[in-house]
């Protein structure tokens, strides 16, 4: 623990921190371009300069230097003053000073500093740098004769996404910053650079012209495009959302997002519901609302309801749903829309035990049936830090690009019985084992197995250093997973008893994935936003909100209980789920007990009180594997398309581009621009 | 017409005649003699190196640390010392490397050029016998990418002691385990620096690294490694046979040795000289170059160790020792001893703005002040070389050269910088004179 003075204040920091992070701890503030928290130092901006005693007698870059006993560090000394205008001088002459046309202006860390630090006026009078424009795919719009050459962008791939995809060409002045070719950047993660380059140079393409910072009303929103339940600030302005960007929070996303989770916000204005329809001889037909809930209540159900639950949904709408069907007498209520029938009764077995950030510290990971590129590409960038630290990957299922050192041990889903003595002596002799059960692996019944494999290596353990470790994961794709388990959403058969029971009723809450065949002689009354699948097979279509579009509560695959503001309005008639449910209530003449948004969400709470508090949900012990279970059959991937597996997506302009751009290789030319 | 050398310091190194024959080092510097491994033993290289080795390494370094040998490569820092920061007892996993700087790319240095040419055997024992002392597993020979006929030799020089067990499983029947690697590089003066050269030689773009760590703690591929000049490690042997002594025998105190001067310009014959340190340039000059072009009154500023290094103008340098502080206490530095002379037919200003376009040439562009301030430089010394310029443009260069000097991640900015300080400081009048005749052209014509 290093004591040091910074501008005279005596502070101590913990042992390996920088002068940098010990000046923001004495409450400087050192303006950096190249330093982020979470890449690698590269020291090349030079813009952090501070003047340390002892020391060679030139100003010393506080990022890269570590803080050590008794330096005397100085941030406002004449020397440190003309270093940062020397700098700030030099990243200028060869910048184009096109704020006013350029989409970064009001959040430009360029321009913020040479305000703060820069000299006021130039004195240079040549000829400035041009650099040709770089194509970078249908997500990140480049302006190269902005870069200044900060390479975060550059180690973002390479550390954190983990491909080599983005690099520098050329040398001084001629440096340029490219992708391999000049080919679009595939990976998942790529537009988090547009947040990570200081200046201009990166700006995003889908949003390119849109809007000021300084226009947007920002609001905070959890992510519905997967079950990690990223951190979201959905910036909107009017009734519109114009973007998504990622919030800190180091236990979920740290301060990363998925492509889809940033660019499916167009897809929110395309396709949408807007009015309810009824189906008259085969046809929808737009209709009032008088109109439609009459039609329900002509259906006169009784207790044959059903209600499907959709991916995207909140936990209060499936509450909602749940206590119109209890009143209607049912309990028929399932989440799970492709047909998965895992045993859901204990919910720590289908649970992300060791959290996200946990999973960091893993020492031997053994990952089954799932592609965690395509299902969780943030858990994805968190298991390439464990692996950097030095854990070893196995998996079981089909190959995948990995980001990082795995081995491959087969497709079968039978080997579990029967794994590589190679992989069970790692797995055994590890000290924080951990199993990852994905969607592929559920599907051929591997939750029995895996759980099985769980007690032989005990992945439930106390730790050398007497810390809890539950090494036991499952890793959903649909951001409504959790929450529904929790709210019963499950039947013992899946989806199948639910078409067994032959319901003249079925509440399909934003269900687009359910094969509606089956369900030919119910009704099927769809309560969603898009005009996707779910909507084509209902028979009553009744116009709901999005996930921006209403206040919810939403569970991680990890059980993080966490809440989402609503942000606009939805378009056209479409109101908020739970206000339609309680509207239906009345049509169909039975109580839900509740009459507003904060009645729902107390008595949700007051039955189940885990969805009242913001964190981790303790699901309890694991439960023992049932003996004998076994699991067969080739594993395959739930997901095919990574741009287009929710409604959202599928409507979005902006993902149909990417999935047919990186995915199936269509070329776009420039030819448009 | 040959004048007789200022007698005054001639103490400095105590004996006023040239570097006898028998004290050189680089005894086939000309290549009177073929460069091959037989030509090679008959000079006396390999000649019972197993006996060099079974010293042991402890008492090698100590041997290179009394014999006061600075590191030839320009930044003068003590070999032995430099050797002795290595790890004693390399772990299996990380074992220690040797790397050794062939990237010479210095405008004027030729050194490493001759060794490499005509007598590479003297680097490769000296890599064995450096190797061995510091413990390495390995040496890495970075040889600059244009350096084509010398790479060919060196790779043919590799393979002969390869067949002649003189490297590799037991070599030189020492029991001990040493590969000899050649990598050559593609051209680029950054990766001279020690740190850009592991980065080239581990396959990534030719950047600096940020210091600390230094080498010796986290080095080639995350090892500990010693990056040492061609020169210096040619040397070591020599001087294990003949003794620290011997080598301090020549030079002042702080400057000992014999070192390779490399003359280049306007000299009557330029070439590449091994010599006493601290000779003093007029003599060096007298002796071996057949005195300034033009006599002495003709000369007009030298750079003395390489382009990295200020020029001192003629009243300056003709009595200076050719050594690290006689050269410092002119405002300049040995660098690689790479001499250029400059006589008065030299446009100084083109000669500097050509330095310039140098270094902005060669400029990584991995760190702001030297990728934007070196072609900021350089197009305000063009405008300068024409006169076309104002007056107060002189001092915003200088203070740019400042805002570049001592700002940077290597020394790639100092060394843009110091050559335009050193013109400013001493030929500013005629930066002036320019600027005055081209504005007063200017009046004429608009007359």
């Amino acid at each position: 623990m290093p004591r040091l003075t910074v501008d005279g204040i005596s502070i101590e920091v913990p042992q390996g921190a920088t002068v940098l992070q010990a000046c923001e701890l004495a409450g400087k503030e050192i303006p950096r371009f190249c330093y982020h928290e979470r890449l690698s130092i590269a020291g090349n901006c030079r813009m952090c300069l501070v003047e340390v005693k002892p020391g060679p007698p030139k100003p010393q870059a506080s990022c890269a230097l570590p803080a050590a006993e008794g330096q005397e560090v100085r941030t406002y000394s004449a020397m440190v003053k003309a270093a940062r205008e020397g700098v700030m001088e030099f990243l200028l002459i060869n910048h184009p000073l096109d704020c006013p046309i350029c989409d970064q202006g009001g959040e430009c860390d360029l321009q913020d500093q040479s305000i703060a630090y820069g000299r006021g006026k130039t004195r240079y009078h040549e000829h400035k740098r041009a650099v040709t424009e770089k194509y970078m795919g249908p997500l990140i719009k480049t302006a190269m004769t902005r870069c200044i050459h900060c390479t975060r962008c550059v180690r973002f791939s390479e550390e954190v996404a983990g491909v080599d995809e983005i690099g520098a060409l050329y040398r001084g002045e001629t440096m340029q910053i490219t992708t391999y070719l000049e080919r679009a950047a595939k990976h998942e993660l790529s537009a988090n650079v547009i947040d990570l380059c200081p200046v201009g140079a990166l700006t995003s393409r889908p949003y390119a012209f849109e809007a000021r910072p300084w226009e947007l009303k920002k609001t905070l929103g959890i992510d519905v495009s997967d079950a990690m339940g990223a951190n979201i600030r959905i910036d909107s302005r009017g009734r519109e959302v114009l973007r998504i960007l990622p919030r800190i929070n180091d236990d979920v996303n740290e301060e990363w997002l998925s492509d889809k989770a940033r660019y499916q916000v167009d897809g929110l204005t395309a396709r949408r519901l807007d009015r309810p329809f009824v189906r008259r001889d085969g046809k929808l037909v737009a209709a009032s609302w008088d109109e439609a809930f009459a039609a329900i209540a002509a259906l006169n159900p009784g207790a044959w309801i059903a209600a499907i639950a959709g991916d995207l949904v909140d936990c209060e709408t499936m509450f909602a749903a749940k206590k119109l069907a209890n009143a209607l007498g049912s309990t028929l209520l399932e989440g799970r829309q492709t047909g998965l029938a895992y045993d859901a009764t204990n919910l720590a077995a289908v649970n992300f035990n060791t959290t996200f950030a946990g999973i960091e510290t893993a020492d031997c990971i053994l990952i089954i049936g799932s592609n965690l590129r395509t299902e969780a590409p943030l858990l994805n960038v968190r298991l390439r830090k464990a692996v950097k630290a030095g854990a070893k990957v196995f998996i079981v299922g089909p190959e995948w690009e990995t980001t990082y050192k795995a081995k491959f041990l087969g497709d079968d889903a039978a080997l579990l019985g029967d794994l590589p003595g190679k992989a069970g002596k790692a797995m055994t002799a590890a000290a924080r084992p951990a199993i990852i059960v994905g969607g592929g692996g559920l599907a051929k019944g591997a939750l029995a197995p895996a759980l099985a494999l769980a007690a032989t290596w005990g992945v439930v353990r106390t730790l050398a250093d007497g810390g809890a470790w539950n090494g036991f994961n499952v890793v959903h794709m649909a951001a409504s997973r959790m929450g529904g388990l929790m709210l019963g959403y499950a039947q013992a058969g899946g989806i199948a008893d639910v078409v067994a029971a032959k319901p003249k009723l079925v509440l399909a809450l934003g269900a687009d994935e359910v094969e509606y065949a089956k369900f030919a002689d119910s009704t099927v009354v769809y309560i969603g936003h898009h005009g996707d699948k779910g909507a084509h097979g209902a028979d009553v279509i009744l116009p709901a909100a999005a996930y921006t579009e209403k206040p919810g509560t939403y569970v991680s695959t990890e059980g993080r209980v966490q809440f989402a503001d609503k942000a606009v309005f939805a378009p056209g008639d479409a109101r908020e789920d739970w206000t339609i449910i309680r509207a239906l209530a009345d049509a169909l003449k039975v109580k839900v007990g509740f009459d507003n948004f904060a009645g729902l969400r107390a008595a949700m709470v007051a039955e189940v009180p885990a969805l009242g508090v913001e964190g981790l949900v303790d699901y309890g012990a694991l439960s023992a594997a049932p003996s004998g279970a076994a699991a067969s059959g080739r594993i395959a991937y739930p997901i095919q398309d990574f741009y287009l597996t929710n409604p959202i997506a599928r409507a979005s302009a902006t993902m149909q581009r990417c999935s047919a751009e990186l995915l199936h290789g269509v070329d776009f030319a420039e030819a448009a621009e | 017409m040959v004048e007789e050398p200022s007698c005054s310091l001639t103490f400095l190194y105590g004996r006023s005649q040239m570097l006898a024959d028998r004290d050189r080092i680089f005894t086939n510097l000309y290549g009177y003699q073929p460069w091959n491994l037989k030509a090679a033993q008959k000079r006396g290289d390999w000649d019972n190196t197993a006996a060099l080795l079974a010293r042991g390494p402890a008492a090698i370094i100590d041997e290179i640390k009394a014999s006061a040998l600075r590191g030839r490569g320009g930044a003068g820092f003590p070999t032995g010392m430099k050797w002795s920061f290595m790890p004693k007892e390399p772990r299996e996993d990380r074992p220690s490397f040797l790397v050794i700087n062939a990237d010479e790319s210095e405008p004027g240095s030729c050194k490493d050029r001759e060794i490499i040419r005509h007598d590479p055997h003297k680097l490769i024992e000296g890599a064995l016998v450096a190797g061995f002392a510091m413990r390495a597993r390995a040496a890495y020979i970075y040889i600059r990418g244009e350096y084509i006929r010398e790479a060919e030799t060196l790779f043919a020089a590799v393979q002969e002691a390869y067949d002649a067990g003189l490297i590799g499983k037991n070599a030189c029947k020492s029991g001990y385990d040493f590969d000899v690697f050649v990598h050559r590089g593609a051209g680029a003066y950054i990766c001279g620096e020690e740190t850009a050269m592991l980065e080239s030689l581990e396959g990534k773009k030719g950047q600096p690294r940020l210091k600390p760590p230094f080498p010796a703690g986290a080095g080639l591929y995350g090892c500990p490694t010693t990056v040492n000049n061609v020169e210096s490690i040619a040397v070591a042997p020599t001087i294990l046979r003949r003794g620290a002594a011997w080598f301090a025998s020549f030079g002042r105190e702080g400057n000992k040795g014999t070192k390779l001067f490399q003359i280049s310009g306007h000299v009557e014959r330029p070439c590449v000289v091994e010599e006493a340190m601290s000779i003093p340039f007029r003599e060096l000059i007298e002796k071996h170059c057949g005195g300034i072009r033009g006599g002495w009154d003709n000369l007009l500023a030298v750079i003395p160790g390489g382009s990295s290094v200020p020029l001192v103008p003629a009243a300056e340098i003709m009595d200076a020792p050719m050594d690290f502080d006689g050269l410092k206490a002119v405002g300049s530095g040995l660098g690689t001893a790479a001499v250029i002379v400059m006589d008065k037919s030299t446009d100084i200003v083109r000669a500097i703005a050509r330095l310039s376009h140098f270094y902005m040439h060669e400029s990584c562009g991995q760190c702001t002040p030297c990728r934007e301030g070196t072609g900021w430089m350089y197009r305000v010394m063009e405008r300068l070389r024409t006169g076309d310029a104002d007056v107060s443009e002189i001092d915003m260069l200088q203070q740019v050269t400042k805002q570049v000097e001592g700002h940077t991640i290597c020394a790639l900015g100092d060394a843009a910088a110091w050559p335009i300080q050193g013109l400013i400081k001493h030929f500013r009048p005629e930066i002036e004179r320019r600027i005055f005749e081209r504005a007063g052209d200017v009046r004429e014509a608009a007359e």
